[in-house]
Formats: C-alpha cells, sequence, structure tokens
C-alpha cells in the first residue's frame, strides 16, 4: 500500500520550478529551442576556443570563397571565416538581447507596479506608456541612436527605453488582478507595509508573466537590433553583429549568397526558438490556454 | 458615442502632447552641440553660430520647449539642415509612396493571415494546423530586410521577373509603379501576416468554443456556414485589434523596407535624416508617423462599436 502511494506524494511535493521545467520539456518544439538556444549560447561563450579562426583574420586570396570543409559558411569579401564571425556576432546579438531584457524588465517592472498600486501616479504614468508606444519600435529606436551615439551601450539603452513600456503594461496589469486577491488583502489587514506586500507577496507572482514577457522582448530586441544595424545606426561594423553582417554582405550577395544566408538562418533560428519557448512558457504558466490550443 | 469620441480626442491630445515633450527631448539628449554635431568637423565657428541661432538653440531650454510645441501646434515643423526645403514639404513629397506600401502590405498580410488563422483554427490539432502555426512563428522571425533582400537576389537578380530596386523613372505609369512595389509589399507583408494569423487563430479557437456555435452546428447548419456565419463574424473585432497593432509594425518596418529597396519614401527620409543628423527632419518624422498611429488607432476604437453591436461607448 505504501509502495504505491510514495511515488505520488513525491511528485506533489516537486517544487513548481520543477513541474514547470517538466511540463515544457514535454512538448518538443520547446526541447528543440531549448536545444538551438544552448547550442547559440555556448557558440557565442565559446567563440574564443571554439572558432575555428580568428574574427579579423583577413585572407585576401581567398575571398568570398563558397562553403567548404575548411570553411563551413565560406567567407566573406576580405577571406574572414563567416562561421567565426557568425559565433562573436552571437556574442554581440545574444547580449544586446540579454541586457535589454535586464533593462527593460528592471525598469518595467518598477513603473508596472508604481502604476498599479499608487493610483494618483497611475494615469500619467500610462498615458506616458501610450506616448512611447506611438512609436513604431524601429523607429524610436533609431532617433534614440541619433542622439546618443553608436556603442554597444547606447544600443541597450535605445532598446531597453523601446521595450521597457511593453513590461511595464504587462507588469500593471497583472498587479491591478493581484491587489484585489485575498491573499494582499489578508496581508494588508494584518499590517503588512506596502513594502512587504509589494516585495514579498505581489513580486513573487509577477515573476511568470514577467518571465513570459522577457522571453518576447529577447527576440524582439534581437531582431530590432540586426535592423538598427542593417540600417547603419547600431554597434560599428568593426565588430560583428548578425546585424550589421547581413548589411555588408549586400554587395555581394549575387555571387556569395552565403554571405547573407548564415547570419540571417542565425537571427531567425533564434528568435524562432525564444517566441517558441515563450509561448511554451506562457502555456505552461497559464493552465487555461493549455487547454485551448 | 459622441460623449466617447470626445474623451477619446481629449487623451488623444494628452497622448500627442507627451509624444511631442519625448521628441523634444530625444533631441535635447544629444551630448554636445547639436549645431556642432549637425554640421560635421569641417565647420567654422560663424557656420555653428548661425544654425544655432537659426534653429533656435541659443534660448534657454524651457523657452526653446514653449516655442517647439507652439510651432508644434500650427504644424510647423521647422526647415531640413540637407534638403533645402521645410520639413513638412519633404514630408509630404515622400508620404503617398510611404502609404501605398503600407496600405499593400497590410492587405497582403490580411489577405494571407485571417484565412490562414480560421483554418488552422478549424483543423485545431491537424497537421495542416500545426505546419501553418510553425510558418506563421518562422514568418515573425523573419527580419524583414533579410527578406527583402532575399527577394532581390531570386526573384530580381536570377529570374528577372522584377525591378531590382527603386521607383522606376519618373514618367512610370500606376501599372509600371506597382512592379516596383510587389517585393517590397511581400517583404513587409510577411512578418505581419504571420502576427495576423497567430491572433486569428487563438480567437477563433475562442469563439468555437461558445455554445452558440455547437447549437448551430447541431442544428445541422453547413460547416462554411458555422464557421463564417457564426464564429467568424464573433472573432471579427479581435482581428481588427491586431490589424490595428501591426500598423505600428507597417510603419516601422517601411523604414526598413524602403532602405531595402532604395525607395524614396517617408522611411528612406528618416534613415538618411538619423545616418546626416538632420534633427529637424528626425523630429518631424517621429511626430508625424507617431500621429499617424495614433489617429488610425482612434479610427479602430470607433470601428468596433460599429462591427459589433454588443460594444456600446
Amino acid at each position: 500500500m505504501s509502495d504505491v502511494a510514495l511515488p505520488a506524494a513525491r511528485a506533489r511535493s516537486a517544487s513548481p520550478a520543477l513541474l514547470l521545467l517538466r511540463r515544457l520539456v514535454r512538448r518538443r518544439l520547446v526541447l528543440i529551442s531549448l536545444f538551438i538556444l544552448l547550442i547559440m549560447l555556448v557558440a557565442a561563450l565559446g567563440a574564443p576556443w571554439l572558432a575555428p579562426y580568428s574574427p579579423r583574420k583577413m585572407d585576401i586570396a581567398n575571398r568570398l570563397a563558397a562553403p567548404s570543409a575548411a570553411h563551413w559558411f565560406g567567407t566573406d569579401e576580405f577571406g574572414r571565416d563567416v562561421l567565426t564571425r557568425c559565433m562573436y556576432g552571437a556574442q554581440l546579438s545574444l547580449s544586446v538581447g540579454f541586457l535589454v531584457v535586464v533593462a527593460s524588465l528592471t525598469c518595467g517592472t518598477v513603473l508596472g507596479v508604481v502604476s498599479g498600486y499608487v493610483r494618483q501616479l497611475d494615469g500619467l504614468l500610462m498615458r506616458i506608456t501610450d506616448a512611447l508606444m506611438a512609436f513604431p519600435d524601429i523607429l524610436l529606436a533609431i532617433a534614440l541612436m541619433a542622439a546618443l551615439g553608436a556603442s554597444l551601450t547606447d544600443v541597450v539603452i535605445a532598446l531597453g527605453t523601446v521595450y521597457t513600456p511593453r513590461v511595464a503594461r504587462v507588469a500593471r496589469g497583472a498587479t491591478l488582478v493581484l491587489r484585489e486577491l485575498q491573499f494582499i488583502e489578508a496581508a494588508e489587514a494584518l499590517g503588512a507595509s506596502d513594502r512587504r506586500v509589494i516585495v514579498v507577496h505581489l513580486l513573487p507572482n509577477l515573476l511568470s508573466p514577467l518571465l513570459v514577457q522577457g522571453t518576447f522582448v529577447f527576440a524582439f530586441s534581437i531582431l530590432t537590433e540586426a535592423a538598427l544595424s542593417f540600417l547603419g545606426a547600431g554597434v560599428p561594423p568593426t565588430s560583428p553583429t548578425w546585424g550589421n553582417m547581413i548589411a555588408a554582405a549586400q554587395e555581394y550577395m549575387q555571387n556569395a549568397a552565403w554571405l547573407i544566408l548564415a547570419p540571417g538562418l542565425c537571427i531567425v533560428l533564434t528568435v524562432l526558438a525564444l517566441q517558441a519557448v515563450g509561448d511554451g512558457l506562457r502555456d505552461a504558466l497559464d493552465p487555461r490556454l493549455r487547454r485551448l490550443t | 458615442m459622441t460623449r466617447y469620441l470626445l474623451r477619446r480626442l481629449a487623451g488623444m491630445v494628452v497622448v500627442m502632447f507627451l509624444v511631442a515633450t519625448i521628441v523634444f527631448v530625444i533631441a535635447h539628449v544629444i551630448p554636445g552641440d547639436p549645431a556642432a554635431v549637425m554640421l560635421g568637423p569641417s565647420a567654422t565657428a560663424d557656420d555653428i553660430a548661425a544654425l544655432r541661432t537659426r534653429l533656435g538653440l541659443d534660448a534657454s531650454l524651457p523657452v526653446q520647449y514653449v516655442q517647439f510645441l507652439h510651432s508644434v501646434i500650427r504644424l510647423r515643423l521647422g526647415e531640413s539642415i540637407f534638403l533645402g526645403r521645410s520639413v513638412t514639404q519633404a514630408l509630404a513629397e515622400r508620404a503617398p509612396l510611404t502609404l501605398q506600401l503600407t496600405v499593400l502590405a497590410a492587405a497582403l498580410a490580411t489577405l494571407i493571415g485571417i484565412p490562414i488563422g480560421v483554418l488552422s483554427a478549424v483543423k485545431r490539432g491537424s497537421m495542416a494546423d500545426q505546419v501553418l502555426t510553425a510558418s506563421a512563428m518562422a514568418g515573425a522571425s523573419l527580419p524583414s530586410f533579410w527578406i527583402g533582400l532575399t527577394l532581390i537576389e531570386y526573384l530580381a537578380v536570377r529570374l528577372h521577373l522584377l525591378p531590382v530596386a527603386g521607383y522606376g523613372p519618373p514618367d512610370a505609369g500606376i501599372l509600371e509603379r506597382l512592379t516596383y512595389l510587389i517585393m517590397p509589399a511581400i517583404a513587409l507583408g510577411i512578418p505581419n501576416s504571420a502576427l495576423i494569423m497567430r491572433f486569428t487563430r487563438t480567437s477563433m479557437l475562442d469563439v468555437l468554443q461558445e455554445d452558440y456555435v455547437r447549437t448551430a452546428r447541431a442544428k445541422g447548419l453547413a460547416p462554411a456556414t458555422v464557421i463564417f456565419k457564426h464564429a467568424f463574424r464573433n472573432a471579427r473585432t479581435a482581428v481588427l485589434t491586431v490589424i490595428g497593432l501591426t500598423v505600428a509594425g507597417l510603419l516601422g518596418g517601411a523604414i526598413v523596407t524602403e532602405t531595402v529597396f532604395a525607395l524614396p519614401g517617408v522611411g528612406n527620409l528618416v534613415v538618411s535624416a538619423v545616418l546626416r543628423r538632420d534633427y529637424p527632419v528626425i523630429q518631424g518624422a517621429l511626430l508625424v508617423i507617431s500621429g499617424v498611429y495614433v489617429l488610425i488607432n482612434l479610427g479602430i476604437d470607433v470601428l468596433y462599436a460599429v462591427l459589433d453591436p454588443r460594444v456600446r461607448y
């Protein structure tokens, strides 16, 4: 009897994080996506050791060479190895995405919680987010780049400004729902300070919607960064990103299609994987949606 | 309805005022002297001083802010530094092309996105649904400039089906012009169609679970009638929302697409203004594009009431 009951009891005692992970991995698409992201991450972090060549090593005799055993993704207009540059590009493109997620989640959560909690500020803060969201992403980003400069930090500031309002909206919405719930009311009735209610009761419950939103912000900022680089308003071309590799490859496209294919595929695979993980997370966290799709 | 409209218009004025403030802030966070940045390193001190005076940069910031708001209200967006004409004029010259491009792309995105979304929802869980949903996700992950470059390479350079880029000779007719817009509209439409498809699918799935849909099926109505007369009619408002959301994507995407295809539209104007640091043009474009966006969203909210009798303001 007790032998039979034991596994069930153990499953019930599994941590919520573990349950979530199990639900996620059960979907094949999410599993594949996580694998793709892992490969990208390893390629980016391990570039100095794993990359077959140096990202700046030129080989003019061997320029615009088609993909071969020596150069899997071919070489570019200076004879530099495209695979190597894609790996170093992953460093920058993924760092931009990650830093934008950190920046916009931090600022957006603060704005959203304040807006949902302090009624007097709600109207003003939400109109400001409305105003910021009235600019198309790329337009606001490029205008900010024109004002700020062209360093990695500037790109992160520009994209962080673009995506903060989106996070703020989600955080505010969730805060408004949560603060009407009984456990928050109970905490307030017990005399918990606003700070305690927010930090101990509210923030942990905001985690899952913010996590989902963070995945999408990651995906969008990789796309927008690529577009900025393509337009010549991103990180300077001396350091490779997926976007500026495509921009530089434009002229040679006719003779060397692999030059835009390789970084393009990196962008598509990463963004696709991030979106699939985001969708998977949302479904795993929201049982109602899981039933529907 | 009238009261609702008035309230929305008032809200719009507030948002536009904040938009103008943001635009002013962006133009004034530039490190250093904007006049010196605009004229470049070869400019003399006299030139810079002259430009400072012309742009009103000698006044204090609050004074500049009030002057800026005043000129925005009168729709005077200043003079371009490089184009030798007013910003309003430059924008007006470029706007028709961008309008054509975005309308074409929006039409394409809707024509692809809605039927596929409906199909995918009706055949939920099937192989077709999985393939379509996955392709939509892939479509939304493609950078539009990458689609554009690939289209140029295959349709124009290799197969010679369409012109490579540009907008044709000045005397080109409407049909000839249209051939120049086909690839840009596809490049801009595809990522947006993916968004519309996914949203249509989700709202159709919602509606298809409703009791009245089951009743309609039980009555023995043809599946097509149930889907289009009963279900889709009620998913329309949700779809309208997402079309409204894609407007921002289209206006932003046009900036990139016009650069890829060398189309002389507003987007192209913005990019060259950014690269040359032509701040009056950047400011003007920011104001006009966000204004268009806010107006379209207001229009969509009004359309809700027209399409869905349950919505009453």
